[in-house]
Formats: structure tokens, C-alpha cells, sequence
């Protein structure tokens, strides 16, 4: 097995309810993975399950070849990072970054040595005397990591490490967190909910919904050719509109109401094409309007302007298309001497046929 | 100012309960304490006479010796064996049944301290409970004599008494450990035993030394447990207080026992305090 993390069939009950489905799933060594899916999904029971804290009721775990069951989390080859920190209040910074030093019998000069490296690679150095309880978020966060990668795991669990920051701090450790793991090359599995999250930091990426994983793909892919109408409603924005699609002398064509028609490639299905309803996906940037005195796009359709949100660099319209009652998102870069459309203007939309995504049946959009 | 007005007036019935109440007994006890008394004429000019009889005559040091030995061994008791009671409580039993069990931890409240007393003075005596049952089973010749009227009863039946004063601290400071620590600690490799030593006990000791103030400062002073069950050698400081008071007719010696009994308490608990700063360090 060449996977550093291998599971398969892996379950998990709590009770009557079941909160792993039947996973299999395999990490690469020196991967940024992320469990991505809304809260009550299974994501952190599937972290924890990776680091021990929870035994499977079915299938196995495999770290670095080796069969997990039945050993415990202080066993592992794995840290973590938790929602909450974990710090230990009553011991100083450096207390909690030696706290898992102890066991690998290092004389105090070695230790030392190794609590200040890790502090310095996680931006803290010269807070070692600090007590825990004076630190911000933040630096409570940076202690955390020092204290799971001053051990040299083979693999960093992260459970919503950024949940609890405020924004421009997330962001600012979102950039911090990609470059250590660059930095260090341990294999990174982060949990969160923050698809924008997910997108920015992964290698690859794994939507859970209701215990089960639903396509692991790289960021581009999933945003580009996600397998199902929930991946693509949960990452990003994105139209969902009825139609279908037909079979023609040429290969399949799509029908879609408001919009018209446009030749189909195999591609832009997760499953085989297949003539009969559908519904079509379509992201906003895949849409665009054509102003006055430009020229016919090769596929544009009429509609009117129900709403809009201007938010400087760009401007999302909701546009109603003439025949279809549900209005479609599309956003426009906001180009000096282009006009913002007003609610209530005519508007003619372009749009990229080799952007639909095909879902089979009808669906209710 | 306004506020502060009426935080002193909302404060001042309770205040002037607590001088009337506390803060002029225990004047008058101080007071006293520096006079003497012969037979009926008592004497009040100020004077060490009685510290002097304390510190000197050995059957006073001798009583407060004990009292401190008694009430030590009662503390340590009655702390280790609450810690697993509360330890269970708060680590093992279902959310929603804690609030039963604490409940249950208070039912021997719901009978009077006296008679709980006289009820251990049924279970232990020669002809008991305890002796009877062991003697019917087989598993002793003759009544056990150790455990009644002696420092071992006494020692028995303070530690039930004050079972649930330190179960309830220590339950308190373990419900406040986040369990993400305890999971923490396993994570970076330590078995749930050693996580026990360095997470779990380090965080409950402000409720240890919280139960063992509780415990060790009444104790101290109960006069009612050795009296009933202590026998001629399990008396205590406060048994000779009340002598002095109401038997010698010795008020003043009596004030002095007790301040000095004070003065003994109050350096013991600063200590535990002192000790809590400590452990507290780095909490808020």
C-alpha cells in the first residue's frame, strides 16, 4: 500500500444513528487533504477516528501500513490539533509545547533546543515563560501546532483549527498554515466547513454530506466538475436549471429552458450521458451580460435584471430570463466604461456552453 | 455617590448582623482572654497569665496536638476517599443523572449531626451493629474494642460526617476540566493514567485544598463527636474549652484555649491558601 492513510469500509454508530457510511479513503504521504462538509456530517468523527478517539464498528484504518485497531490514541503516529486548543492552563508555553517531549527521553539541553525551534517555526519565539492563559486566539492556536509538530508526527489532524478567529486573523493563518506544511512536508488532514477554506489550502479535498464522502477531487476539480448537485450547490455559488438532453446526429445536445441550445461533451457529466430530463449546472462566472453595441455572443439569451449586489470589484445580478421563473446568478468584473445595470433593465446574457455541468433527472430547480 | 449609597444600605442589615453577631463575641473572647478569674471574682486587669498556663502546663499542648493530629487524619481521609466518589460523578455517570447523584451524596444531611454521632455509637460499640454482624459471621472471636471510645471512632465518624463538604468542591473543580485536555494529553502519548497525574490532578487541587479547608477547619473545633464517642483518650482542644468554660468556671482560661485554637487554624489555613495561589497560578 503506497497511501500513508488507508481506510476502508469504515463505519461508525453512535446508537441508532449512523455516523460514518461505509468510508474509504486514501492520503498520500505529504498531502494537504481536507474532510470538507456542513456541520453533522461525520467529518470530525472520521479525524477522530483517524487519531484514536473513536473505535470503528466496521472496516479499518491504516496508517503508514500499519493496522490501527485497537491502538490507542497515545500510540499513534498521529497529533492533533484541537477546535479548542487544548492548552493546558496550568503549564507556561514551553510546558505545553515539552508536554509530549517527555516519553522520548532527551536531556533538558536537547529539549529546550526543540521547544525553541518549534516555537520559532510557529512564529512565538521568546514566549516559552509565557503562561498560557495571556495569549490571544491566535497565539493560542500557534502553541497548539508547536505542541502536536514539535513531535515530528507523520500526520497533523486539524479540527476547525481557524473556526475561532476572526476573520482577517483566519486568513492571515490560512496563508501561515499552507507554508508550514510546505515547510515541515507532514501529511496535513484538515476538518472544516469553510469551503473557501477548503478550496484555498487542500491538495485535495473530500465532501462529506450525511456520513458518506461524495467525491474527493483537487480544489479545481470539484469546483469544476463536481459529481453531484449538492457538491456543487456546497462549493461555490452555483445555477441549477431544468431542461434536456437530447440525443443528435452529432452527440448529445442540450435543451435548457430560458437559455437554448448547445452541443454537449462527455465530460461535463459525472455519469454517462443519457437522453431524457436534466439539470444543469452553471457557475456565475460562466454567465455574463453583453451590453449595448456589443457584438451577438455565439450563445445569449434575453432576460431582465430582478437584483443585483454591487461589491466594487464585481457585481452579482440576479437575472429573470424571459419563460423561466427562477432567476440565474451571474457576476460581472465591474470594467471601467461598462455600465452596473439598474433592477428592471433589459438584459442580454451570454453564457459558456462548455461550463454545464449535466445532472441526471429533473430535479426542482 | 449615589450607588455607592445604596450598596450601603443594602449591605448594612447584613453587616450589622455579622458585628452584632460575630465581630463583638469574638471580641469579648479576645478580651477575656487577657483576664483571669478566681472561682466567682473575676479579675480584669490585662495580663499573658493564661497564654503563659497554656504554653506551659503540657496537658493544653498536649489536647491541641491532638486536635490538629485528630483533624488531620480526618481531612486526609475524608479527601482521598471523596476525590474517586466526585471523580466518578463527574467522569462516569450520564449528564442528565448527575444532579440525582449529587443529590444523593447530601442525604446524610437530611438527619442532625448529633444523631448521626449517636448512630455510629450504635454501629461500633462493644455489643454493635459491626461487632455483632462480624461475630455472627464467624469472622471474629470477641467484640472488636478498637473502634469505639478512642481516637479511631472519633476519626470514623468526623470523615462520614464531613463526606459530602468535600465531595461537592471536588466535584466542582473536576466538572470544569475540558475533556478536550484530558484527550489532549492522550494524544501526545500519555496513558489515561499518567494523564490522570499530569492534567487531571493538577487541575482539581484548588478543589482539594478547597475540601481539605472545609473539612480540617471545623473539625478542628467539634467538640460533640469526641465527646460521644472519643472515650478519655479522644477528647480535643474544644472539649477542654467548654470544661473551662462551664465545669471550672474558668471563662477566661477557656478564651485563651480559644484563641489560641484560632491562632493555630488561621496559620494552617494560610498555608493551604498560600499553597492554592500556587496551583491557581495561571487560571483566571
Amino acid at each position: 500500500m503506497s497511501a500513508l492513510i488507508a481506510l476502508s469500509g469504515a463505519q461508525k454508530y453512535f446508537g441508532a444513528y449512523h455516523a460514518l457510511r461505509d468510508i474509504d479513503l486514501e492520503i498520500g504521504e505529504g498531502e494537504f487533504f481536507s474532510l470538507l462538509g456542513p456541520s453533522g456530517c461525520g467529518k470530525t468523527t472520521l479525524l477522530r477516528a483517524i487519531a484514536g478517539f473513536e473505535a470503528l464498528d466496521g472496516g479499518s484504518v491504516h496508517i503508514d501500513g500499519h493496522d490501527m485497531a485497537g491502538v490507542p490514541a497515545n500510540r499513534r503516529p498521529t497529533n492533533m490539533v484541537f477546535q479548542s486548543y487544548a492548552i493546558f492552563p496550568h503549564l507556561s508555553v514551553a510546558e505545553n509545547v515539552a508536554f509530549g517531549l517527555r516519553k522520548r527521553g532527551l536531556d533538558a539541553k536537547t529539549q529546550a533546543e526543540k521547544v525553541g525551534g518549534a516555537l520559532e517555526m510557529v512564529g512565538l519565539g521568546g514566549y516559552g515563560a509565557r503562561a498560557a492563559h495571556a495569549l490571544s486566539g491566535g497565539q493560542r492556536q500557534r502553541v497548539a501546532l508547536a505542541r502536536a509538530l514539535v513531535l515530528e508526527p507523520k500526520v497533523l489532524l486539524l479540527d476547525e483549527p481557524l473556526s475561532a478567529l476572526d476573520r482577517k486573523m483566519r486568513e492571515q493563518m490560512q496563508g501561515e498554515l499552507r507554508r508550514l506544511q510546505r515547510h515541515v512536508g507532514i501529511t496535513f488532514i484538515l476538518v472544516t466547513h469553510d469551503q473557501e477554506e477548503a478550496l484555498i489550502m487542500s491538495d485535495r479535498i473530500a465532501v462529506m454530506f450525511d456520513g458518506g464522502i461524495t467525491q474527493i477531487d483537487s480544489p479545481e476539480g470539484l469546483y469544476r466538475r463536481p459529481a453531484s448537485r449538492e457538491v456543487g450547490a456546497f462549493i461555490g455559488q452555483m445555477n441549477f436549471l431544468s431542461g434536456q438532453v437530447r440525443s443528435g446526429s452529432e452527440g448529445f445536445v442540450a435543451q435548457i429552458h430560458g437559455l437554448g441550445h448547445a452541443p454537449l461533451a462527455a465530460d461535463q457529466s459525472a455519469e454517462p450521458l443519457v437522453a431524457g430530463q436534466a439539470t444543469f449546472g452553471m457557475r456565475p462566472e460562466s454567465l455574463s451580460l453583453v451590453f449595448d453595441g456589443q457584438a451577438r455572443a455565439a450563445s445569449e439569451a434575453a432576460g431582465r435584471v430582478a437584483d443585483r449586489a454591487y461589491y466594487g470589484d464585481m457585481t452579482y445580478y440576479e437575472v429573470a430570463l424571459d419563460g423561466v421563473a427562477e432567476p440565474v446568478t451571474l457576476s460581472m468584473k465591474n470594467m471601467v466604461g461598462q455600465p452596473v445595470l439598474s433592477v428592471g433593465d433589459a438584459a442580454r446574457v451570454a453564457w459558456d456552453p462548455r461550463a454545464l455541468i449535466v445532472f441526471s433527472g429533473a430535479g426542482d430547480a | 455617590m449615589k450607588d455607592s449609597a445604596r450598596g450601603l444600605a443594602l449591605v448594612s442589615p447584613t453587616a450589622l448582623y455579622a458585628l452584632a453577631m460575630l465581630v463583638a463575641p469574638m471580641a469579648a473572647i479576645v478580651l477575656f482572654s487577657f483576664w483571669t478569674q478566681d472561682y466567682l471574682t473575676l479579675d480584669t486587669t490585662l495580663t499573658f497569665d493564661n497564654y503563659r498556663e497554656a504554653v506551659t502546663d503540657p496537658i493544653y499542648g498536649q489536647l491541641m496536638v491532638r486536635s490538629l493530629y485528630i483533624s488531620g487524619i480526618v481531612t486526609a481521609v475524608t479527601v482521598v476517599l471523596a476525590f474517586p466518589i466526585a471523580y466518578y460523578i463527574s467522569f462516569h455517570v450520564a449528564p442528565e443523572r448527575k444532579a440525582l447523584w449529587i443529590f444523593l451524596v447530601t442525604i446524610p444531611f437530611w438527619t442532625s449531626y448529633l444523631i448521626r454521632v449517636f448512630l455510629w455509637k450504635v454501629i461500633l460499640g462493644f455489643n454493635g451493629v459491626l461487632n455483632t454482624s462480624l461475630l455472627g459471621l464467624g469472622i471474629i472471636d470477641a467484640p472488636l474494642t478498637f473502634i469505639l471510645y478512642n481516637l479511631n471512632a472519633v476519626v470514623i465518624t468526623l470523615a462520614h460526617a464531613f463526606a459530602p463538604f468535600a465531595i461537592l468542591p471536588i466535584f466542582v473543580v473536576l466538572e470544569r476540566i475540558d475533556r478536550s485536555l484530558l484527550e489532549a494529553a492522550q494524544d501526545l502519548g500519555e496513558t489515561a493514567l499518567t494523564t490522570f497525574w499530569r492534567v487531571t490532578l493538577p487541575l482539581a487541587m484548588p478543589g482539594v485544598i478547597a475540601a481539605v479547608l472545609i473539612v480540617f477547619i471545623p473539625t478542628v473545633g467539634d467538640y460533640i463527636t469526641p465527646r460521644l464517642v472519643g472515650g478519655p483518650g479522644g477528647l480535643m482542644i474544644a472539649n477542654m474549652i467548654q470544661t473551662q468554660f462551664l465545669r471550672l468556671n474558668n471563662a477566661p482560661m477557656g478564651a485563651t484555649l480559644a484563641v489560641l485554637a484560632m491562632v493555630c487554624v488561621t496559620v494552617i489555613a494560610l498555608v493551604f491558601l498560600w499553597l492554592n495561589r500556587r496551583f491557581l497560578r495561571g487560571r483566571n
